[in-house]
């Protein structure tokens, strides 16, 4: 049996859909084959909710009188981009001033979604069409064109499991890693978690409507650094980052609840973003996929204290019980994305799906396959 | 039973043999968590008191009629539940368990009781939500 997205849809219109989430589906999975899930579910929702740095939004401030053409720009003292036409930019969410590392480009996005009022300070060097060369105004989500949400890389497959076997406590964006192997961070939702249930990305692709943070937004491309080239465990769920996502939506519709600025210590400023994808089952392979547990999903022990090596590998079952033996030693573990707010998502999805307001769109273009990642090399100009 | 206090000296009452008095009079096993007394005698102290119920009530009591402030540990350190995400990243970082995460809701959990005062939690904490009174 296959079922097609315009059937799904059509279940979903009436109402009629069944409607599980990842979490639920793999506590089905231990008793039904996926011919018999197929049979009985049409949509899968999975969610994550973790610090995504490759972030941002657009903003258009709309012109002024007489007008400027913005070539440097801050927004509460955060230097922004000056480099995209006269009043667009583009607010990276690790953006920050070196002055005042704990708050930038993250902050800013969420304080505008809470519907605050940021100071806009931007200087030209003054044309004869745009004569003006400073200004400095109030601005918020009321005052300005576009604010659209544009995250380059999100929602990462999976991702390594960071330690450190050094004498001193590390700061990393995988949070405080304490020395001689004291505790070991991961970020990943797991069975819940958006690529690692469709690992092929068969049903997620260029134009796939998601949950983002509160509103509906869109898969806009294949994320930055998207690998398709990790190794793969007995389950085929690639260990280590793998694929990612771009991710694009209407800032206005969205929710600081699943939307926050962060600051990792010492490392830097970054942007937790709540994501939710829902998957079709449209055939018994992806019954299957969907079907994944946390204890078949493997990924790598990374030590952060020797350059990233790689020195095991461990599953989310163990990672989720709080401890893993390794090495002769008992470390205790802890995510840094939040399974709470990940459930949360999901749950939505569903809801939106099972009312009929959340209908599945078919890729309109699929994800590379065979991709790899390159490293920057240091070279001389080439004659 | 177990209780963690912060004792509050001023006007140079850290002069006094405060924990002798304790042992002797109310039969307390005493462990010093912190201590942080300046050049002029004052400044604060956070102990586990380890007794029974009735000596403990009759030490805080003591304590409080000789001039010092003492109050329970977990008063004077919050985080601002609201704002919390329950990412775990604080977790990762408490060495006491005193912030933990897991099974069934994942939701951040906080046991006052365990806490050691060892301030890593404010700078663990991406959202910057915890708030220890006495931290420099």
């Amino acid at each position: 049996m296959t079922k097609s997205y315009e059937e799904i849809n059509e279940k979903i219109r009436k109402g009629k859909a069944v409607v599980l989430t990842a979490e639920e589906v793999s506590e089905m999975a231990k008793t039904m084959k996926p011919k018999e899930i197929l049979d009985k579910v049409d949509v899968v929702t999975t969610a994550t909710f973790g610090a995504m740095c490759s972030s941002g939004a657009f903003l258009n401030f709309g012109h002024a009188n007489p007008p400027i053409r913005m070539e440097r720009i801050e927004i509460n003292g955060v230097p922004v981009s000056g480099g995209l036409a006269a009043v667009d930019t583009f607010v990276g969410a690790t953006d920050c001033n070196p002055q005042n590392p704990t708050y930038g480009g993250a902050h800013i996005i969420q304080e505008l979604i809470d519907g605050k009022e940021l100071t806009l300070e931007a200087w030209g060097k003054g044309t004869d069409c745009y004569p003006r060369k400073h200004i400095k105004t109030q601005i918020s989500l009321k005052t300005i064109n576009e604010a659209i949400l544009m995250n380059p890389r999100n929602a990462y497959q999976n991702y390594n499991v960071a330690v450190n076997s050094t004498d001193r406590t590390l700061y990393t964006y995988m949070g405080t890693l304490l020395p001689r192997m004291k505790n070991a961070s991961y970020s990943s939702a797991g069975e819940l978690s958006p690529l690692l249930n469709d690992p092929e990305c068969r049903t997620i692709g260029l134009g796939t409507r998601i949950f983002l943070c509160g509103t509906q937004g869109y898969v806009v491309w294949n994320g930055t650094q998207f690998n398709c080239s990790k190794p793969l465990n007995d389950y085929g769920v690639p260990m280590g980052n793998a694929r990612t996502l771009a991710l694009m939506g209407e800032m206005r519709e969205m929710s600081s609840e699943f939307l926050r600025g962060a600051y990792f210590e010492k490392y830097g400023v970054t942007m937790y973003v709540g994501v939710g994808v829902p998957i079709p089952l449209l055939d018994e392979d992806l019954a299957h996929r969907v079907s994944i547990r946390n204890s078949q999903i493997d990924t790598f022990i990374e030590d952060y204290g020797q350059k990233g090596d790689l020195i095991g590998k461990v599953n989310y079952e163990q990672l989720r019980s709080g401890e893993i033996e390794f090495m002769g030693k008992k470390i205790h573990t802890a995510p840094l994305s939040s399974l709470y707010k990940a459930r949360k998502i999901a749950a939505i999805l569903k809801d939106w799906i099972e009312k009929g307001q959340f209908e599945l769109t078919a890729p309109v273009r699929p994800m590379p396959t065979g991709t790899s990642l390159q490293g920057l090399k240091e070279v001389e100009p080439s004659k | 039973m177990t209780k963690k206090v912060v004792i509050t000296f001023s006007d140079g009452s850290a002069s006094r043999p405060l924990i002798y008095e304790l042992i002797k009079k109310f039969d307390i096993m005493v462990s010093i968590i912190k201590a942080d007394i300046d050049g002029g005698r004052n400044g604060k102290l956070v102990l586990e008191l380890d007794s029974d119920s009735e000596h403990i009530r009759q030490a805080i009591d003591f304590m409080q009629t000789s001039g010092v402030d003492v109050t329970p540990l977990e008063k004077k350190i919050s985080y601002d539940d609201s704002k919390c995400v329950s990412c775990g990243a604080c977790t990762s970082a408490c060495p006491s368990g005193a912030l933990s995460i897991g099974a069934p809701d994942w939701k951040l959990r906080f046991q006052p009781d365990k806490c050691v005062v060892c301030k890593l939690c404010i700078t663990a904490c991406p959202l910057k939500l915890f708030h220890i009174e006495f931290a420099d």
